[in-house]
Protein backbone atom coordinates (compact mmCIF):
# COMPACT_ATOMS: atom_id res chain seq x y z
CA UNK A 1 0.00 0.00 0.00
CA UNK A 2 1.32 3.45 -0.85
CA UNK A 3 1.99 5.93 1.99
CA UNK A 4 -0.84 8.12 0.66
CA UNK A 5 -3.36 5.25 0.73
CA UNK A 6 -2.14 4.15 4.16
CA UNK A 7 -2.55 7.64 5.65
CA UNK A 8 -5.94 8.25 4.04
CA UNK A 9 -7.18 4.84 5.14
CA UNK A 10 -5.94 5.54 8.66
CA UNK A 11 -7.89 8.80 8.87
CA UNK A 12 -11.11 7.29 7.50
CA UNK A 13 -10.79 4.27 9.76
CA UNK A 14 -10.25 6.40 12.87
CA UNK A 15 -13.22 8.63 11.96
CA UNK A 16 -15.43 5.61 11.36
CA UNK A 17 -14.47 4.23 14.78
CA UNK A 18 -14.60 7.40 16.83
CA UNK A 19 -17.16 9.52 14.88
CA UNK A 20 -15.48 12.66 16.21
CA UNK A 21 -16.01 14.96 13.22
CA UNK A 22 -18.81 13.91 10.87
CA UNK A 23 -21.74 13.68 13.32
CA UNK A 24 -20.80 17.07 14.79
CA UNK A 25 -20.62 18.62 11.30
CA UNK A 26 -23.99 17.18 10.27
CA UNK A 27 -25.65 18.17 13.53
CA UNK A 28 -24.28 21.70 13.24
CA UNK A 29 -25.58 22.08 9.68
CA UNK A 30 -29.06 20.76 10.50
CA UNK A 31 -29.27 22.94 13.63
CA UNK A 32 -28.26 25.97 11.57
CA UNK A 33 -31.01 25.25 9.02
CA UNK A 34 -33.58 25.02 11.82
CA UNK A 35 -32.36 28.33 13.26
CA UNK A 36 -32.51 29.98 9.81
CA UNK A 37 -35.99 28.62 9.22
CA UNK A 38 -37.31 30.19 12.39
CA UNK A 39 -34.98 33.20 12.36
CA UNK A 40 -35.95 34.22 8.82
CA UNK A 41 -39.53 33.06 9.35
CA UNK A 42 -39.54 31.64 5.83
CA UNK A 43 -40.56 28.22 4.58
CA UNK A 44 -39.05 28.71 1.15
CA UNK A 45 -35.80 30.27 0.00
CA UNK A 46 -34.41 30.83 -3.46
CA UNK A 47 -31.68 32.68 -5.29
CA UNK A 48 -29.13 34.60 -3.29
CA UNK A 49 -30.85 33.96 0.05
CA UNK A 50 -30.84 30.18 -0.50
CA UNK A 51 -27.17 30.24 -1.47
CA UNK A 52 -26.43 32.65 1.39
CA UNK A 53 -27.83 30.21 3.91
CA UNK A 54 -26.50 26.98 2.43
CA UNK A 55 -22.90 27.89 1.55
CA UNK A 56 -21.85 29.60 4.83
CA UNK A 57 -23.55 26.85 6.86
CA UNK A 58 -21.50 24.18 5.07
CA UNK A 59 -18.37 26.30 5.49
CA UNK A 60 -18.84 26.74 9.25
CA UNK A 61 -19.61 23.02 9.60
CA UNK A 62 -16.35 22.30 7.76
CA UNK A 63 -14.45 24.34 10.36
CA UNK A 64 -15.31 21.71 12.96
CA UNK A 65 -13.44 19.07 10.96
CA UNK A 66 -10.60 21.42 10.04
CA UNK A 67 -10.00 22.23 13.71
CA UNK A 68 -9.66 18.52 14.48
CA UNK A 69 -7.71 17.56 11.36
CA UNK A 70 -4.28 17.18 12.98
CA UNK A 71 -5.22 16.46 16.59
CA UNK A 72 -4.07 12.83 16.39
CA UNK A 73 -0.85 13.82 14.62
CA UNK A 74 -0.08 16.34 17.37
CA UNK A 75 -1.06 14.22 20.35
CA UNK A 76 -0.11 10.73 19.19
CA UNK A 77 3.17 11.34 17.40
CA UNK A 78 1.90 11.25 13.82
CA UNK A 79 4.06 14.21 12.79
CA UNK A 80 7.19 12.43 14.05
CA UNK A 81 6.19 9.26 12.19
CA UNK A 82 6.00 11.23 8.95
CA UNK A 83 9.22 13.12 9.61
CA UNK A 84 11.12 9.90 10.31
CA UNK A 85 9.82 8.11 7.22
CA UNK A 86 11.60 8.19 3.84
CA UNK A 87 8.64 9.79 2.08
CA UNK A 88 7.73 13.13 0.62
CA UNK A 89 5.89 14.96 3.41
CA UNK A 90 3.37 16.41 0.99
CA UNK A 91 1.87 12.92 1.04
CA UNK A 92 0.40 13.90 4.42
CA UNK A 93 -1.03 17.09 2.89
CA UNK A 94 -2.61 15.08 0.06
CA UNK A 95 -4.03 12.46 2.43
CA UNK A 96 -5.46 15.02 4.88
CA UNK A 97 -6.97 17.16 2.12
CA UNK A 98 -8.51 14.05 0.52
CA UNK A 99 -9.96 12.95 3.87
CA UNK A 100 -11.44 16.42 4.31
CA UNK A 101 -13.01 16.31 0.83
CA UNK A 102 -14.59 12.95 1.69
CA UNK A 103 -15.96 14.33 5.00
CA UNK A 104 -17.41 17.34 3.17
CA UNK A 105 -19.05 15.19 0.49
CA UNK A 106 -20.64 13.03 3.21
CA UNK A 107 -21.75 16.16 5.06
CA UNK A 108 -23.34 17.52 1.89
CA UNK A 109 -25.07 14.20 1.15
CA UNK A 110 -26.78 14.62 4.52
CA UNK A 111 -27.20 18.39 4.78
CA UNK A 112 -28.18 19.43 1.24
CA UNK A 113 -31.28 17.15 1.01
CA UNK A 114 -32.36 18.41 4.43
CA UNK A 115 -31.84 21.98 3.24
CA UNK A 116 -33.93 21.21 0.14
CA UNK A 117 -36.64 19.68 2.31
CA UNK A 118 -36.70 22.72 4.60
CA UNK A 119 -36.45 25.52 2.05
CA UNK A 120 -36.58 24.63 -1.65
CA UNK A 121 -39.67 24.44 -3.84
CA UNK A 122 -37.72 22.81 -6.63
CA UNK A 123 -34.57 20.72 -6.43
CA UNK A 124 -33.75 21.05 -10.13
CA UNK A 125 -30.76 23.32 -9.46
CA UNK A 126 -29.12 20.97 -6.99
CA UNK A 127 -27.51 18.68 -9.54
CA UNK A 128 -25.43 21.39 -11.24
CA UNK A 129 -24.85 22.95 -7.81
CA UNK A 130 -23.26 19.64 -6.72
CA UNK A 131 -20.43 20.35 -9.17
CA UNK A 132 -19.98 23.79 -7.60
CA UNK A 133 -19.92 22.21 -4.14
CA UNK A 134 -17.36 19.63 -5.23
CA UNK A 135 -14.97 22.33 -6.43
CA UNK A 136 -15.68 24.34 -3.27
CA UNK A 137 -14.79 21.25 -1.22
CA UNK A 138 -11.42 20.91 -2.93
CA UNK A 139 -10.55 24.55 -2.24
CA UNK A 140 -11.81 24.34 1.31
CA UNK A 141 -9.81 21.17 1.92
CA UNK A 142 -6.59 22.54 0.44
CA UNK A 143 -6.78 25.83 2.35
CA UNK A 144 -8.08 24.16 5.51
CA UNK A 145 -5.26 21.61 5.56
CA UNK A 146 -2.54 24.26 5.21
CA UNK A 147 -4.06 26.54 7.86
CA UNK A 148 -4.79 23.66 10.19
CA UNK A 149 -1.13 22.62 10.00
CA UNK A 150 0.00 26.14 10.87
CA UNK A 151 -2.52 26.33 13.71
CA UNK A 152 -1.53 22.93 15.08
CA UNK A 153 2.04 24.11 15.54
CA UNK A 154 0.82 27.13 17.54
CA UNK A 155 -0.35 27.34 21.14
CA UNK A 156 -3.39 29.41 20.02
CA UNK A 157 -4.51 26.68 17.67
CA UNK A 158 -8.26 26.87 18.38
CA UNK A 159 -8.36 30.56 17.57
CA UNK A 160 -5.84 30.63 14.78
CA UNK A 161 -7.55 28.29 12.32
CA UNK A 162 -10.83 30.23 11.98
CA UNK A 163 -9.13 33.63 12.23
CA UNK A 164 -6.72 32.97 9.36
CA UNK A 165 -8.93 30.63 7.38
CA UNK A 166 -12.14 32.63 7.09
CA UNK A 167 -10.59 35.62 5.27
CA UNK A 168 -8.82 33.26 2.88
CA UNK A 169 -12.11 31.55 2.09
CA UNK A 170 -13.92 34.73 1.04
CA UNK A 171 -13.24 34.25 -2.73
CA UNK A 172 -14.45 30.66 -2.43
CA UNK A 173 -17.67 31.74 -0.71
CA UNK A 174 -18.27 34.52 -3.24
CA UNK A 175 -17.90 32.07 -6.13
CA UNK A 176 -19.98 29.28 -4.56
CA UNK A 177 -22.73 31.62 -3.38
CA UNK A 178 -22.67 33.50 -6.70
CA UNK A 179 -23.19 30.26 -8.60
CA UNK A 180 -25.81 29.14 -6.09
CA UNK A 181 -27.76 32.37 -6.54
CA UNK A 182 -28.39 31.52 -10.20
CA UNK A 183 -28.70 27.76 -9.86
CA UNK A 184 -31.19 27.95 -6.98
CA UNK A 185 -33.25 30.75 -8.55
CA UNK A 186 -37.02 30.62 -8.17
CA UNK A 187 -37.80 29.89 -11.81
CA UNK A 188 -35.24 27.08 -12.13
CA UNK A 189 -31.48 27.08 -12.67
CA UNK A 190 -29.95 29.85 -14.76
CA UNK A 191 -26.66 28.76 -16.38
CA UNK A 192 -25.68 32.23 -17.59
CA UNK A 193 -22.45 32.63 -15.61
CA UNK A 194 -22.01 29.00 -14.60
CA UNK A 195 -18.74 28.67 -16.52
CA UNK A 196 -17.29 31.80 -14.92
CA UNK A 197 -17.97 30.55 -11.39
CA UNK A 198 -16.55 27.11 -12.27
CA UNK A 199 -13.40 28.72 -13.64
CA UNK A 200 -13.02 30.92 -10.56
CA UNK A 201 -13.41 27.95 -8.22
CA UNK A 202 -11.02 25.88 -10.32
CA UNK A 203 -8.43 28.66 -10.21
CA UNK A 204 -8.79 29.03 -6.43
CA UNK A 205 -8.38 25.25 -6.00
CA UNK A 206 -5.31 25.19 -8.20
CA UNK A 207 -3.66 28.08 -6.35
CA UNK A 208 -4.21 26.61 -2.89
CA UNK A 209 -3.26 23.08 -3.93
CA UNK A 210 0.01 24.52 -5.23
CA UNK A 211 0.48 26.61 -2.07
CA UNK A 212 -0.06 23.48 0.05
CA UNK A 213 2.31 21.43 -2.07
CA UNK A 214 5.00 24.11 -2.00
CA UNK A 215 4.82 24.95 1.70
CA UNK A 216 3.81 21.77 3.52
CA UNK A 217 7.31 20.36 3.84
CA UNK A 218 8.46 23.64 5.41
CA UNK A 219 5.43 23.72 7.76
CA UNK A 220 6.40 20.37 9.29
CA UNK A 221 9.94 21.49 10.06
CA UNK A 222 11.13 22.09 13.63
CA UNK B 1 22.90 29.63 30.57
CA UNK B 2 25.01 26.54 30.13
CA UNK B 3 23.71 23.58 32.08
CA UNK B 4 25.02 20.62 30.16
CA UNK B 5 28.51 19.23 30.18
CA UNK B 6 29.56 16.30 28.08
CA UNK B 7 31.99 13.74 29.45
CA UNK B 8 33.13 11.24 26.91
CA UNK B 9 34.72 7.93 27.82
CA UNK B 10 35.47 4.74 25.94
CA UNK B 11 37.07 4.17 22.55
CA UNK B 12 37.27 6.91 19.97
CA UNK B 13 38.76 5.79 16.69
CA UNK B 14 39.19 7.39 13.32
CA UNK B 15 38.54 4.26 11.30
CA UNK B 16 35.76 4.59 8.70
CA UNK B 17 32.71 6.86 8.72
CA UNK B 18 31.28 7.21 12.21
CA UNK B 19 27.63 6.43 12.93
CA UNK B 20 27.47 9.65 14.94
CA UNK B 21 29.88 12.55 15.21
CA UNK B 22 29.04 15.52 17.44
CA UNK B 23 31.21 18.58 17.75
CA UNK B 24 30.23 21.27 20.23
CA UNK B 25 26.52 20.58 19.63
CA UNK B 26 24.22 23.20 21.10
CA UNK B 27 20.45 23.32 21.23
CA UNK B 28 18.48 26.23 22.64
CA UNK B 29 14.78 26.62 23.36
CA UNK B 30 14.36 30.38 23.37
CA UNK B 31 16.61 31.74 26.13
CA UNK B 32 17.12 28.31 27.66
CA UNK B 33 20.04 26.16 26.58
CA UNK B 34 19.19 22.46 26.70
CA UNK B 35 22.42 21.15 25.20
CA UNK B 36 25.70 23.02 25.33
CA UNK B 37 28.98 21.94 23.80
CA UNK B 38 28.30 18.23 23.37
CA UNK B 39 31.05 16.34 21.57
CA UNK B 40 31.05 12.61 20.97
CA UNK B 41 31.79 10.03 18.34
CA UNK B 42 30.26 6.63 17.80
CA UNK B 43 31.57 4.14 15.27
CA UNK B 44 29.36 1.89 13.15
CA UNK B 45 28.07 -1.07 15.15
CA UNK B 46 28.83 0.52 18.51
CA UNK B 47 26.52 1.42 21.34
CA UNK B 48 26.40 4.82 23.01
CA UNK B 49 24.89 5.23 26.46
CA UNK B 50 23.64 8.70 27.34
CA UNK B 51 23.25 9.26 31.05
CA UNK B 52 22.07 12.16 33.11
CA UNK B 53 19.44 13.41 35.50
CA UNK B 54 16.00 14.68 34.51
CA UNK B 55 16.17 17.81 32.38
CA UNK B 56 19.80 17.31 31.38
CA UNK B 57 18.92 17.21 27.67
CA UNK B 58 18.98 13.46 26.99
CA UNK B 59 15.73 13.37 25.06
CA UNK B 60 16.62 16.60 23.25
CA UNK B 61 19.90 15.03 22.11
CA UNK B 62 18.01 12.01 20.78
CA UNK B 63 15.57 14.23 18.89
CA UNK B 64 18.45 16.17 17.32
CA UNK B 65 20.09 12.91 16.24
CA UNK B 66 16.79 11.72 14.74
CA UNK B 67 16.51 14.91 12.70
CA UNK B 68 13.37 15.97 14.59
CA UNK B 69 15.05 19.04 16.10
CA UNK B 70 17.51 21.36 14.41
CA UNK B 71 20.76 21.98 16.25
CA UNK B 72 21.22 25.62 17.30
CA UNK B 73 24.98 25.40 16.89
CA UNK B 74 27.93 23.07 16.46
CA UNK B 75 28.25 20.17 14.06
CA UNK B 76 26.18 17.00 13.92
CA UNK B 77 26.73 14.12 11.55
CA UNK B 78 24.53 11.03 11.62
CA UNK B 79 25.27 8.01 9.41
CA UNK B 80 27.68 10.18 7.45
CA UNK B 81 25.08 12.90 6.81
CA UNK B 82 25.59 16.40 8.24
CA UNK B 83 22.44 17.68 9.95
CA UNK B 84 20.23 19.53 9.33
CA UNK B 85 21.43 19.95 5.73
CA UNK B 86 21.07 16.29 4.81
CA UNK B 87 18.36 15.20 7.21
CA UNK B 88 16.39 13.81 4.27
CA UNK B 89 19.15 11.23 3.70
CA UNK B 90 18.82 9.66 7.14
CA UNK B 91 15.03 9.34 7.03
CA UNK B 92 14.15 5.69 6.99
CA UNK B 93 17.57 4.69 8.35
CA UNK B 94 16.76 5.68 11.93
CA UNK B 95 14.74 3.66 14.42
CA UNK B 96 13.44 6.16 16.96
CA UNK B 97 11.81 5.29 20.26
CA UNK B 98 10.75 8.51 21.95
CA UNK B 99 9.58 9.31 25.44
CA UNK B 100 5.99 9.05 24.15
CA UNK B 101 4.85 6.16 21.94
CA UNK B 102 4.38 7.08 18.28
CA UNK B 103 1.21 5.04 17.99
CA UNK B 104 -2.34 6.03 17.07
CA UNK B 105 -4.60 5.18 20.01
CA UNK B 106 -7.64 4.37 17.89
CA UNK B 107 -5.83 1.97 15.57
CA UNK B 108 -5.10 -1.60 16.52
CA UNK B 109 -1.58 -2.83 17.20
CA UNK B 110 -1.49 -4.47 13.80
CA UNK B 111 -2.87 -1.42 11.99
CA UNK B 112 -0.24 0.80 13.60
CA UNK B 113 2.55 -1.48 12.47
CA UNK B 114 1.03 -1.83 8.97
CA UNK B 115 0.95 1.97 8.75
CA UNK B 116 4.59 2.23 9.84
CA UNK B 117 5.53 -0.42 7.25
CA UNK B 118 3.70 1.49 4.51
CA UNK B 119 5.38 4.78 5.49
CA UNK B 120 8.76 3.04 5.24
CA UNK B 121 7.73 1.51 1.91
CA UNK B 122 8.38 -2.04 3.05
CA UNK B 123 7.35 -4.85 0.74
CA UNK B 124 3.83 -5.78 1.98
CA UNK B 125 4.43 -9.54 2.06
CA UNK B 126 7.78 -9.22 3.80
CA UNK B 127 6.29 -6.64 6.18
CA UNK B 128 3.49 -9.07 7.10
CA UNK B 129 6.00 -11.72 8.06
CA UNK B 130 8.25 -9.26 9.86
CA UNK B 131 5.38 -7.79 11.88
CA UNK B 132 4.11 -11.23 12.87
CA UNK B 133 7.61 -12.32 13.92
CA UNK B 134 8.19 -9.16 15.95
CA UNK B 135 4.82 -9.45 17.70
CA UNK B 136 5.62 -13.03 18.63
CA UNK B 137 9.09 -12.04 19.83
CA UNK B 138 7.67 -9.47 22.24
CA UNK B 139 4.73 -11.63 23.31
CA UNK B 140 2.06 -9.38 21.79
CA UNK B 141 0.76 -11.52 18.91
CA UNK B 142 -2.41 -12.31 20.85
CA UNK B 143 -3.18 -8.58 21.25
CA UNK B 144 -2.55 -7.67 17.58
CA UNK B 145 -6.20 -6.81 16.93
CA UNK B 146 -6.63 -4.73 20.09
CA UNK B 147 -6.69 -0.96 19.93
CA UNK B 148 -3.61 0.73 21.35
CA UNK B 149 -5.91 2.73 23.67
CA UNK B 150 -6.81 -0.56 25.37
CA UNK B 151 -3.21 -1.54 26.12
CA UNK B 152 -1.24 -0.97 29.30
CA UNK B 153 1.75 1.40 29.25
CA UNK B 154 4.17 -1.55 29.14
CA UNK B 155 2.35 -3.13 26.21
CA UNK B 156 2.37 0.16 24.33
CA UNK B 157 6.11 0.38 24.93
CA UNK B 158 6.61 -3.12 23.51
CA UNK B 159 4.57 -2.29 20.41
CA UNK B 160 6.44 0.99 19.99
CA UNK B 161 9.74 -0.90 20.09
CA UNK B 162 8.40 -3.14 17.30
CA UNK B 163 7.53 -0.01 15.33
CA UNK B 164 11.00 1.43 15.87
CA UNK B 165 12.85 -1.67 14.63
CA UNK B 166 10.33 -2.77 11.97
CA UNK B 167 12.27 -1.33 9.02
CA UNK B 168 15.64 -2.72 10.20
CA UNK B 169 17.26 0.69 10.78
CA UNK B 170 21.00 1.36 10.66
CA UNK B 171 20.84 3.42 13.86
CA UNK B 172 18.59 2.90 16.85
CA UNK B 173 17.79 5.88 19.07
CA UNK B 174 16.14 4.66 22.23
CA UNK B 175 14.76 6.85 24.98
CA UNK B 176 14.29 4.79 28.15
CA UNK B 177 13.42 1.59 26.25
CA UNK B 178 12.76 -0.31 29.47
CA UNK B 179 10.20 2.21 30.74
CA UNK B 180 7.06 0.48 32.05
CA UNK B 181 8.43 -2.97 31.18
CA UNK B 182 8.41 -5.97 33.52
CA UNK B 183 11.34 -8.36 33.79
CA UNK B 184 10.00 -10.76 31.16
CA UNK B 185 9.39 -7.95 28.66
CA UNK B 186 12.89 -6.54 29.28
CA UNK B 187 14.37 -9.91 28.43
CA UNK B 188 12.23 -10.19 25.31
CA UNK B 189 13.18 -6.78 23.90
CA UNK B 190 16.94 -7.13 24.47
CA UNK B 191 17.70 -8.98 21.20
CA UNK B 192 15.54 -6.51 19.25
CA UNK B 193 17.35 -3.42 20.45
CA UNK B 194 20.91 -4.71 20.76
CA UNK B 195 23.69 -3.09 18.75
CA UNK B 196 24.99 -5.34 15.98
CA UNK B 197 27.84 -4.94 13.48
CA UNK B 198 25.28 -3.51 11.03
CA UNK B 199 23.37 -1.43 13.53
CA UNK B 200 24.58 1.23 15.93
CA UNK B 201 22.62 2.25 18.98
CA UNK B 202 22.13 5.22 21.25
CA UNK B 203 20.36 4.44 24.48
CA UNK B 204 19.19 7.14 26.86
CA UNK B 205 18.50 6.32 30.46
CA UNK B 206 18.93 7.55 33.97
CA UNK B 207 19.53 3.92 34.97
CA UNK B 208 23.31 3.69 34.72
CA UNK B 209 23.45 -0.09 34.96
CA UNK B 210 20.97 -0.69 32.17
CA UNK B 211 22.36 1.94 29.81
CA UNK B 212 26.03 1.06 30.19
CA UNK B 213 25.56 -2.70 29.77
CA UNK B 214 27.26 -3.40 26.46
CA UNK B 215 27.97 0.28 25.82
CA UNK B 216 31.12 1.17 23.89
CA UNK B 217 30.85 4.89 24.60
CA UNK B 218 29.30 6.64 27.57
CA UNK B 219 28.17 10.25 27.43
CA UNK B 220 27.21 11.94 30.66
CA UNK B 221 25.01 15.02 30.55
CA UNK B 222 24.73 17.16 33.66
Amino acid sequence: MSPFSALLRKDLRVELRTLRSLPAMALFAVSAFVIFRFGLDRTTLDGELAAGVLVPTLLFAALLAINRLFVAEREEGGFELIRLAPIDRTVLFAAKASALVIYLVILELIAVPIFALFFLDSASGLLPFALILLLTNVGLAATGTVISTIATMSSARDLLAPLILLPLLIPLVIAAAGAGEHLLAAGGPDYGRFGTWLALLGLYDLIFLLVGYATFDFLLED
Amino acid sequence: MERTVAVETGPVTDVGEPAIALRRLRRDFGDRTALAGISARLEQGESLAVLGPNGSGKSTLLRVLAGLLRPSGGEVSVLGCPLPKETHRIRGRIGYLGDQPLLYRDLTVRENLDLAAALHRLNPEQADIRIQTLLEDIGMAHRAQDRVAELSAGMKQRVDICRAVLHSPDLLLLDEPDAHLDADARTRIQPLIAATPERSRVIVSHDRELATAGADVVLELR
